[in-house]
């Protein structure tokens, strides 16, 4: 007898799915987990409730967004370790390459899936001083005087953090010419860091919160987002040159495929190209791609003369080992 | 039997087994690299260091606390008493950021010590020992000269190890203390002995055994303490990183096996404390049993 009703059901349950089909409103409810970095929390926070609408209105479906946020460095980590996340938007490529080296859930030719090397959106790394700017902070070559206390996170763990190193050494490579000054260079400014956190975030804390060390070198999203949260208690000084960084986005290929989330993790990345996607960039203080979008909103974005990671440092498969790899610079800048 | 060995293994033996594979997957010359690095010695002596004064700062206070608690009465002891185990119950990540907070240069305490503070600025050039012992004198070349910073270096690393080993001794000591009888005290005062005698001869050598339990409780907890020390570390390599933070950094770098290699060491020191806790527990009964 229950047997029966229990049948029952289940045709009747099929009957309201097949006429949900027919009359393609066939609500699903879909979830999406995009592994993320430290900083792009607030940016997500808003993206993913306007795409949930956008696809809601498009095809019905309930849409659930998980972000996880933390250092660029063990995001990448835990999906090689098997966390299933449907998209990854990192702070650097070679966190990506990394997944699909060590996986294969992502493709090797990830990168020339999405326009503009598949960031979406860019940022660059400036200066975040104190009120008045009392140490009187202007450039890179301040950084390393005696007496200044420099806040950066590890870049061993962090991608911003990646991003400052090269930064600061394309600064010195530029002025002095050679790797062995551009190396004395980058050890002197390290002397003088007090503090090496994990992520971006963590080191923001300690500049802002704990009110540690003169000069934050911070992405300038972050920087940004500090002056909105904190008014009347930092500047931003642009330096005279610094680093075109791309923080880039993948589709989890394999595990999306497994979930069944292809399409709605494509969409949710082209999403981010679209103007829509591109203001709510340009709000949440990251350089837009698109040209018209970061016109409107320049005054946030001052000229810089960028230097970028292919050029300049050949690549993030080069950089990375050379730089931050196991006895890479960065290691032997601590040695005695 | 069956049950204990299987439950065991599934959370403890399997795991750890697996550290050992997973380091010996470099081959041998890397896990030697890995161990015996600088950042890695370094490492090694902030960890034990710092876990070993944090252990020691316990045992004594720890003593004291375990002491006025069963020996004195006073308004609140039972909230006081309950205040012990907030470092057990208190999510390592809270403590460490409720930590950095007083101690950093701009925190209460860190404040006082800082170049600004009451304290911290007799050490600068023209504060009281700047002044009298200049640099070039003896004292003055050890001296800090910009005020005593405490977060961001091993002094709070120490602090951090201290503070989520101290239930461990307090613990430990209680029950001993509360059923060690007057009587021996009391003979020992009428047979003529001191304060200092009274401690040193007849109480501490009760206790000992139970301080020695939980000065290696203490110790093997700091030892494998991660996150409350990270918040209040510098992290800076060679200097005020510790060994567990470099194996995360290990990590990071996909460097299993050399994390893994790193691991190894500290598995192989953490078993040599708990197997010193176990020896010092064996002689501990047979000492009680002994009376």
């Amino acid at each position: 007898m229950i047997k029966l009703t229990a049948k029952k059901l289940a045709v009747l349950l099929g009957l309201v799915a097949l006429s949900g089909f027919l009359g393609n409103v066939q609500a699903k409810q879909i979830s999406l987990l995009n592994v993320s970095y430290d900083p792009t929390r607030e940016l997500y926070r808003d993206y993913n409730k306007a795409f949930t609408e956008y696809w809601n209105k498009k095809t019905g479906d309930q849409l659930t967004i998980d972000v996880s946020n933390g250092g660029s460095g063990k995001q990448a980590r835990a999906v090689i370790d098997g966390l299933e996340a449907d998209v990854v938007t990192l702070a650097l490529a070679s966190d990506i390459n990394a997944i699909a080296e060590k996986t294969q859930l992502i493709p090797v030719d990830w990168q020339g899936k999405f326009p503009n090397n598949s960031s979406p959106y860019t940022s660059t790394i400036v200066f975040l001083v104190r009120k008045g700017n009392p140490k009187n902070i202007k450039d890179w070559n301040d950084l390393v005087k005696p007496g200044i206390g420099v806040i950066t996170p590890n870049p061993k763990t962090s991608g911003g953090a990646r991003w400052n190193f090269l930064a600061a050494w394309a600064y010195a490579k530029h002025k002095l010419g050679s790797d062995d000054a551009a190396k004395d260079f980058i050890t002197k400014l390290f002397k003088n860091v007090p503090v090496l956190d994990t992520g971006a975030r963590g080191a923001t804390n300690t500049f802002v919160q704990r009110g540690i060390g003169d000069v934050l070198l911070a992405w300038e999203n972050e920087a940004l987002q500090s002056l909105q949260e904190e008014p009347g208690k930092f500047e931003i000084v642009t330096p005279s040159l610094s680093i075109l960084a791309e923080p880039p986005v993948a589709i989890v290929e394999k595990t999306a495929a497994k979930h069944g989330t292809t399409e709605v993790a494509k969409a949710y990345i082209e999403y981010l190209y679209s103007d829509a996607g591109q203001e709510l960039i340009a709000q949440h203080f990251y350089r837009p791609s698109n040209k018209a979008v970061l016109a409107k909103y320049e005054k946030n974005f001052p000229k810089v003369e960028l230097v970028t990671i292919d050029s300049d440092f050949g690549g993030w498969k080069k950089a990375q080992s050379f730089y931050f790899g196991d006895g890479g610079v960065f290691d032997q800048i601590y040695k005695k | 039997m069956g049950f204990s060995l299987t439950y065991l293994s599934l959370l403890i033996l399997i795991p750890l087994a697996g550290i050992f594979v997973k380091s010996a997957e470099g081959g041998w010359p890397h896990f030697w690299e890995s161990i015996s690095g600088e950042f890695a010695i370094a490492s090694y002596k902030l960890s034990f260091g710092a876990s070993l004064a944090g252990a020691a700062i316990n045992a004594v206070f720890g003593l004291i606390v375990a002491w006025v608690l069963v020996r004195y009465d006073f308004p609140f002891k039972r909230l006081i008493d309950a205040f012990v185990d907030l470092p057990f119950a208190l999510p390592t990540a809270v403590a460490g950021i409720a930590l950095t907070t007083i101690y950093s240069q701009n925190g209460w305490i860190g404040h006082v010590f800082s170049a600004d503070g009451f304290i911290g600025s007799a050490f600068t050039p023209n504060g009281w020992f700047g002044t009298h012992f200049p640099p070039g004198t003896w004292l003055g070349d050890i001296l800090p000269t910009n005020g005593i910073p405490i977060a961001y270096t091993w002094v709070g690393v120490t602090i951090a190890l201290t503070f989520i080993g101290l239930p461990f001794v307090v613990r430990t000591l209680q029950p001993i203390l509360s059923d060690l009888s007057l009587d021996f005290e009391e003979a020992a005062a009428s047979l003529g002995a001191n304060y200092l005698q009274i401690f040193f001869r007849v109480i501490l050598p009760e206790l000992l055994p139970a301080l020695l339990t939980g000065f290696s409780l203490a110790f093997a907890r700091a030892l494998g303490e991660y996150g409350s020390v990270i918040f209040i570390a510098g992290n800076i390599p060679g200097k005020t990183e510790i060994t567990p933070r470099l194996i995360v950094n290990k990590l990071e770098e996909y460097d299993y096996s050399g994390a893994a290699s790193i691991a190894v060491v500290m598995l192989l020191f953490s078993f040599i404390t708990l197997f010193a806790i176990n020896v010092t527990q064996w002689w501990n009964s047979r000492f009680y049993t002994r009376i």
